[in-house]
């Protein structure tokens, strides 16, 4: 049951990022290239599918919050780190790079697999890569956490 | 602005959203895709079920619009292995550096009203403007 409805959601997550075009790499660098602003280049429509995503989304945050439980689960598990550290700031800024150079972000990147496109498939290769050298350095380090932590972080 | 879209977007936008509520809702879970492919990856993950199945998802909905006769289009890529490859590492090394990507961070990180997903967001996408101005109208132009 618990896989069943997974699916469903990665289902409906990816008719959301087909439906509104952001499977597309050339979109969301239409929306990042704000410079595009000039001779009218510019595609705010990002910007309205976070909109519309954070809406709902946080409808779902306060329907979450009346229940002591999630339906098919024992307990919430949600991310519980507050500190704006160093790591969240060099990751991000690591991360928009990586997804400025093309226009892809983990979740389209994964989608577009169905097109079987062999750059695509470099590229997921290499997504994977990223973040397998990064599991493994931070499980490496002198004062690793328990490993608990590595899948605990805030996505 | 000729290739806005703003009744797909929104559209898209809510069934993304749905998807998060869902996701939360029923499994207790936060639908960043990086944490949830990185945990796929990891050695010694115990519950690889649930995360497989919505990345079958993610990946059979496209299929899925094909197969009902709407055309999906293979992305546009660069020329340029090395960027593609730097790119893609980049992408998943800092998503899991800084503990989320697109959807962990911007979309449910922000629905939590979490500051850390708010920071983050506001340093990727300022990352993201900035290379896209340099590639297009200063490396390209």
């Amino acid at each position: 049951m618990l896989v069943v409805a997974s699916l469903v959601c990665g289902f409906i997550f990816g008719l959301g990022l087909l439906i509104s075009g952001m499977m597309q790499p050339a979109k969301v660098l239409a929306f990042l290239d704000i410079l595009g602003i000039r001779n009218g280049t510019w595609d705010p429509s990002l910007a309205v599918v976070m909109a519309a995503a954070l809406a709902v989304a946080g409808l779902g945050t306060i329907l979450a919050r009346q229940r002591p439980q999630p339906v098919l689960a024992p307990t919430f598990d949600v991310p519980t780190k507050t500190a704006i550290d160093t790591p969240l700031i060099a990751g991000s800024a690591l991360f928009g790079i990586g997804w400025g150079l093309v226009g892809l972000c983990p979740g389209p990147a994964l989608e577009n697999l169905a097109t079987l496109s062999p750059p695509l498939i470099v590229f997921c290769v290499a997504m994977a890569a990223g973040m397998i050298a990064h599991d493994q350095w931070y499980a490496k380090r002198p004062a690793a956490p328990p490993s608990g932590a590595l899948a605990g972080a805030d996505g | 602005m000729a290739n806005f879209t703003p009744l797909s977007a929104a559209i898209g936008g809510a069934l993304i959203g749905l998807a998060s509520l869902l996701l939360m809702l029923l499994l207790g879970r936060v639908a960043g895709i990086s944490g949830i492919a990185a945990g796929i990856l990891g050695i010694g993950s115990l519950d690889r079920g649930w995360r497989l199945a919505f990345i079958a998802g993610l990946i059979l909905a496209p299929v899925a619009a094909m197969l009902a006769g709407y055309a999906v289009p293979a992305p546009t890529m660069p020329a340029s292995w090395f960027i593609v490859i730097t790119a893609g590492f980049l992408v998943g090394f800092g998503a899991r550096l800084g503990g989320g990507c697109t959807s962990g961070h911007g979309i449910c990180g922000i629905a939590r009203f979490s500051k850390r997903s708010i920071a983050a967001t506001l340093v990727f996408m300022g990352a993201a403007v900035i290379v896209v101005a340099l590639m297009r109208h200063v490396v390209g132009g």
